[in-house]
């Protein structure tokens, strides 16, 4: 036999025993142990405030941690910062490349991020000495598009791209910190958890990996999903991770099981997951999908509690990518839409 | 879930096109199906339609659904997609009302891939010029359209005039009801792939997908059945690249690393993780705008923004002052619980320790030129012999954090912490 042989055959054996080992802790299911919970009940949903102003299709929001605050990039070249509350733009910042697909708020809400086709993430300071919002930093290394990108401080970034990594970026000195490879497809998504401490990827490779930021490490992988992970997120409490497919289902991880803990489907949902976010106590969560609908899943027992369905084809009012983002308060939902 | 996905070639549209196409046929059927039939009109007779009404309730009614504005929104999927079409406008939308819709030829479905070229909308709009009746004159935004491609395609524009009279030949023999609905067919196809100004376009695929589309079956011929030799129109998204990483013994040695460590992980029981997740809703349900209604109310739904500027407040109420008791990080999230927090300690004696944990933490924000003043400033304030407001640290820890302090960085204090 082969030295490459003899590999794969020990590489295909542990994963056997780790298969086993996942197995062995299956005492029970998230779905059987909430079973005597009190159901959630249908939950309605409304839309409070639509942000007009965009030209184009938008691509990607994130919210402020104040949540009132939210940016917002489209494909006319701009990047919007929103006071959601009074619907008025705070800042309208054109980009170099109109090719955006993600934009992100640092905590500290002192700075805005984004990119895409450019390969490269930019970096905005919003308060700036003159009032005038200039760019901070090109970081520029990736050799595919920029699919997301999360601050962890005002001095430090997480990007992934289309060319299978994601990069801790040192913003200050505008270097690469780590580089996080091991994914075999486009990384399409990240979230940073709660302590800052770790993140998780969603990758084309249909898996999710949990990354240690300070030790460079991929902790974890999590498979299941029959393809493309374009969502993901982190349990409110940092424990689990949620994931979003083109398979049509969102599936709940357990990073102390490390396994499957439940998947969100339903044979009526014939569409890919473009984005999700879970509600505050983490009982519920909404995800986006291609048909401009947002689902509403109790969590626990993996039942939609709800729905909300985009207006579609009204001439100047249409939605095509719904990408729902919670406020740190949970008490909001804005789907951002191609509005005009 | 398995023969689904093996026919999308990484295709969310041709995915969803299979289920729709099962319901469309259905649709059709002559038994089972929606009453296709001929209206009279004036002094016309409409061939082969049906009531948005009709399809809207055979949705409900097929596909078990019960709430009229879900049929509604699955038919305005399958209308945007040309399944079926209104005759009478250019939008594809869906309405329960007696507007007229027809359905649209296996040719032109979108499973077929059709990726139509100018070229082709050139010939089609050009067609549309020849025939000489009111009904088929173009919309302006066609015009403006025909126009812009009059001047694209400046040099080849006598060969495109040459297909459109040929076109127009070829129809002109057709049955004159036959060609009602093919014309209207074309029309909708059209509708599709270059759609009114303000809808959307549903053939667009998303861009970070499109370069990694493996889909041999991808129809780059003409829909007319134009043969020529022009070039293919780049799209900008038109990248090379893109690396199938074949894996090397290195990677396999890599990979049998992450393994060994993934096994020597211990795996928590099923049943404890999902206690521990269940009763962390269980505590948070109450602070969830979405499952309990905020008091005194949700600032988004009643434009009053009393809840957040008690939030704000330095008089917790009872409800925020529970939320501290959950754990450490709550407490210290809330800038009112940090400093009740430290009061408490400082009547102990030890609000040196949270302090230098707050140093600490605010050390790691701090911009890069300062990093090195603050490390020192830290070690003086709470480590140095006789510090001001010397901390504990068991000697092993002091140890490290020394050794650490020899190169300065952020991180110089992690295991202090």
């Amino acid at each position: 036999m082969g030295e490459m042989e003899q590999l794969r055959k020990e590489a295909e054996s542990l994963k056997d025993q780790i298969t086993a080992a996942r197995k062995a802790v299956q005492d029970s299911t998230l779905q059987e142990a909430a079973a005597g919970i009190t159901v959630v009940g249908r939950i309605q949903m409304k839309t409070r405030k639509t942000l007009r102003g965009h030209l184009a299709k938008i691509y990607a929001m994130h919210w402020s941690t104040d949540s009132k605050l939210c940016v917002s990039a489209s494909q006319d070249g701009k990047l919007i910062v929103w006071d959601s509350i009074t619907t008025n733009k705070v800042n309208a910042i054109p980009l170099k490349s109109s090719w955006v697909m993600t934009c992100a708020y640092a905590p500290s809400g002192n700075l805005v991020a984004c990119g895409g086709l450019d390969n490269m993430c930019s970096i905005y300071n919003l308060k700036g000495k003159d009032g005038n919002v200039k760019v901070m930093r090109e970081l520029a290394a990736h050799t595919g598009y920029l699919s997301c990108c999360r601050f962890i401080s005002d001095t430090e970034i997480i990007t992934s791209s289309g060319d299978c990594t994601c990069i801790l970026w040192d913003i200050e000195t505008g270097t690469q910190k780590t580089v996080f490879a091991g994914h075999q497809g486009d990384c399409m998504s990240l979230a940073v958890a709660p302590d800052f401490k770790f993140f998780i990827s969603g990758a084309c490779d249909f898996t999710a990996k949990l990354w240690d930021i300070r030790e460079g490490t991929c902790r974890q992988t999590f498979g299941g999903h029959e393809s493309d992970v374009n969502a993901i997120g982190f349990f409110p409490n940092g424990n689990a991770v949620i994931t979003g497919s083109d398979d049509a289902t969102c599936k709940l991880f357990d990073l102390r099981a490390d396994q499957e803990l439940i998947t969100y489907q339903d044979s009526s949902i014939m569409c890919g997951v473009t984005s999700l976010a879970p509600s505050l106590s983490g009982r519920l969560l909404l995800a986006g999908y291609d048909d401009f609908n947002v689902n509403i899943w109790d969590m626990l027992k993996a039942e939609r509690v709800g729905k909300y369905m985009w207006k579609l084809y009204i001439p100047l009012e249409n939605g095509r990518k719904v990408d729902p983002a919670e406020d740190s308060e949970g008490s909001c939902r804005v789907a951002a839409g191609t509005e005009h | 879930m398995q023969n689904r996905v093996a026919a999308r070639s990484n295709s969310t549209v041709v995915f969803l096109n299979f289920q729709i196409e099962d319901i469309v046929t259905r649709i059709q059927d002559e038994t089972e199906g929606v009453p296709i039939r001929t209206v009279k009109s004036f002094m016309t007779k409409i061939p082969s339609v049906v009531t948005g009404a009709d399809i809207v309730q055979w949705l409900m009614k097929n596909l078990t659904i019960e709430d009229s504005a879900e049929a509604m929104h699955i038919g305005s999927l399958i209308a945007a997609q040309g399944y079926f079409f209104p005759i009478s406008d250019h939008v594809l939308c869906l309405r329960d009302d007696g507007t007229l819709y027809r359905f649209q030829a296996p040719y032109f479905w979108p499973s077929n891939c059709w990726e139509p070229e100018n070229t082709d909308y050139a010939i089609y709009l050009c067609k549309r010029t020849m025939q000489n009746k009111t009904r088929l004159e173009l919309a302006d935004y066609e015009a403006e359209n025909l126009a812009r491609l009059q001047r694209a395609f400046v040099r080849k524009w006598e060969f495109i005039y040459m297909q459109a009279e040929a076109q127009v030949k070829i129809d002109r023999k057709k049955d004159k009801i036959e060609r009602k609905i093919l014309d209207s067919q074309e029309r909708a196809f059209w509708d599709v792939h270059r759609p009114v100004p303000g809808c959307v376009n549903t053939t667009e695929m998303d861009i970070r997908k499109c370069r990694r589309m493996k889909n041999p079956h991808r129809v780059k011929k003409s829909v007319y059945g134009v043969v020529e030799e022009g070039t293919q129109s780049q799209s900008p998204i038109h990248t090379s690249l893109h690396h199938c990483r074949k894996g090397t013994k290195e990677d396999v040695e890599k990979e049998i690393l992450f393994l060994n460590t993934q096994l020597d992980r211990h795996c928590l029981k099923m049943s404890k993780v999902a206690e521990s997740l269940i009763t962390y809703t269980e505590q948070f349900m109450e602070y969830d705008p979405f499952v309990t209604t905020p008091e005194p109310s949700n600032p988004w739904t009643s434009d009053d923004p009393t809840l957040w500027d008690l939030e704000m407040s330095k008089e917790p109420s009872q409800q925020r002052v529970k939320k501290w008791g959950f754990s450490l990080e709550e407490a210290l999230k809330d800038p009112a619980g940090q400093d009740l927090f430290l009061k408490f300690l400082e009547s102990e004696f030890s609000s040196e320790n949270l302090r230098f944990w707050l140093a600490v933490q605010g050390l790691k924000s701090v911009p890069q030129q300062d990093v090195a003043q603050r490390v020192q400033d830290i070690w003086a304030e709470f480590l140095a012999e006789g510090a001001p407001s010397s901390i504990n640290l068991d000697s092993h820890s002091y140890e490290i954090t020394s050794q650490n302090l020899k190169d300065p960085g952020r991180y110089s204090y992690e295991d202090a912490q």
